[in-house]
């Protein structure tokens, strides 16, 4: 596990490139700042200067290796690099609150954008006019969209937000694609269609973030209600939900077919495990922290320790987890998202860190990633 | 001063129900539960099996109505309930409930430290920590995050 601090600001939202040599990230205000590695550091080679609002997502396009970012100031940008520098390019989403989420399609043929004005912004690129034209998915939704995954087949389109439930639309674009087969989801899919509508019966919370798992059969989310449910499209509508003793967790991950990793205000990643008959079971905190072992403190330490901080006792304040604050995002770091060998978690503590399974499966007794 | 010599009554309109962004709740389950028989539990506690008593009074929480005078009830018939338990059966009581019974008695706890009583926060608090101790900081925070409240 190693932990990089970036800076003392919350990093926002992060997005890696293809080959993991450079990382995007936002350091809570207006900028995106890229870095690339370089040996064991991390060195900042552009700064991405156009928004006038906090950025409030990232993503980077693996493949066609474009940025796509969207901020408070109701704006996003697509970026490209031209002779060593990000252009950018303005896409007009017709928001009128900030925008909250971006996610690239896995085509990279368009991107959605979750907003605060209630829907979601689909953006394809109209070559005949050389720029993006958006397209909105407004009903049934209530509130803002915090969080959004795109399935497998470029079509289908997971969105949770603060009306407390999670939906799965269809973004069908007939501009730059063709007709998708069908799915376990629905077989008619036109653009801005609801094809499943989870939550808000009895408890719920704002759901915080969404993901499909590798096949797009399995969607997961959490919730602000301290829970994580699963629902398999293949074996019928009815979710499985966990309601966790943790406080809530703000980000989740299919990291393997039947397997989730899901990190928030506890500040650390946790990995639960989704068997074949659908339901979902807690497995163990990945952040284990070693023994803490009490010293005797020196009669020189203790007046120390007064002096300094006016108390005679050995209390560190820090965190026992490797993360001191909420962790906001996981990402994969290594392989895809029917088998991950590391993914990476950023917080508000301004720090990044890599996770590695095959060290998590040898330090913490009994762990096996299904 | 000029004085407003124009009708006032626009102040008494509530403009937040004119407002067609409002959130309107999804209105689904009409099954109203009416809260447990309160005869039924005076005969338990009377009778001394404060188990079963409790039991009961977990069933049909009153979480979908909208009448306060049955949640008032509801609330009191399980206060008594709580009140009425010895310290050292609070822990096996705990532990005999699920996941979602344990929710149960975290939010009928937080509401009974709403309207402290004489000796009701001692006893609430007892029951808060071994609840607490199973439930965990998700429970208290499923408390806060409830729509429908008991």
């Amino acid at each position: 596990m190693s932990l990089h601090q970036f800076l003392l600001e919350p990093i926002t939202c992060h997005a890696w490139n293809r080959d993991r040599t450079q990382i995007a990230i936002s350091p809570n205000n207006h900028e995106v700042h890229i870095y690339q590695k370089s040996g064991n550091q991390w060195v900042k080679s552009h700064e991405l200067k156009e928004h006038n609002g906090h950025i409030t997502g990232i993503d980077w396009a693996p493949k066609s290796d474009r940025i796509v970012t969207c901020g408070a100031d109701r704006n996003a940008y697509v970026w490209s690099l031209k002779d060593g520098v990000w252009k950018p390019t303005l896409v007009i989403l017709r928001i009128n609150r900030a925008a909250t989420f971006v996610k690239w399609s896995p085509l990279e043929n368009k991107f959605a954008v979750g907003s605060g004005a209630r829907l979601i912004s689909v953006c394809y690129f109209e070559s005949d006019n050389d720029w993006w034209v958006s397209k909105h998915i407004k009903k049934p939704i209530r509130s803002t969209v915090l969080s959004l995954d795109w399935h497998p087949n470029n079509v289908l389109l997971a969105a949770g937000s603060c009306d407390f439930k999670c939906r799965v639309f269809s973004a069908y674009i007939k501009e730059v694609e063709e007709k998708p087969g069908p799915t376990p989801w629905g077989s008619k899919m036109p653009f801005g269609a609801v094809l499943a509508e989870f939550g808000g019966a009895g408890g719920g919370g704002w759901v915080h973030s969404v993901s499909f798992s590798s096949s797009g059969n399995r969607l997961a989310w959490v919730s602000h209600d301290s829970t994580v449910t699963v629902v398999d499209g293949t074996k019928g509508s009815t979710p499985s939900q966990l309601k966790t003793e943790f406080l809530p967790l703000l980000s989740v991950l299919f990291i393997s077919e039947n397997s989730v990793v899901a990190a928030g205000h506890d500040c650390c990643p946790m990995l639960f495990r989704c068997d074949d008959g659908g339901s979902l079971t807690f497995v163990s905190k990945l952040d284990l922290p070693k023994a803490s072992i009490t010293r005797n403190i020196s009669a020189m330490e203790r007046f120390r320790n007064m002096d300094k901080r006016a108390t005679t006792e050995d209390r560190n304040t820090a965190l026992e987890t490797l993360h001191q604050n909420s962790i906001t995002q996981v990402s994969i770091y290594e392989g895809d998202q029917s088998d991950c060998r590391k993914f990476c978690t950023t917080g508000i503590d301004g720090a990044m860190t890599i996770w590695d399974f095959k060290s998590l499966e040898a330090s913490i007794q009994g762990l096996r990633i299904m | 001063m000029a004085k407003n010599t124009l009708s006032s009554r626009f102040r008494k309109l509530d403009i937040d129900e004119f407002d067609e962004n409002k959130f309107v709740d999804d209105h689904d389950e009409p099954v109203d539960n009416q809260g447990p028989d309160g005869a039924e539990i005076d005969n338990l506690i009377r009778q001394g099996d404060m188990m079963t008593a409790f039991h009961i009074a977990l069933r049909n929480p009153p979480v979908n109505t909208k009448n306060p005078a049955i949640k008032e009830r509801a609330l009191a018939i399980v206060l008594r309930v709580l009140t009425s338990f010895k310290s050292s059966d609070i822990e096996p009581a705990v532990k005999s409930l699920d996941r979602s019974g344990v929710d149960l008695l975290m939010k009928y706890i937080y509401r009974g430290f709403e309207k402290p009583s004489d000796n009701s926060s001692a006893i609430l608090l007892q029951w808060h920590e071994k609840a607490f101790a199973v439930g965990g900081l998700g429970s208290i925070v499923r408390v806060l995050t409830a729509r429908k409240t008991v």
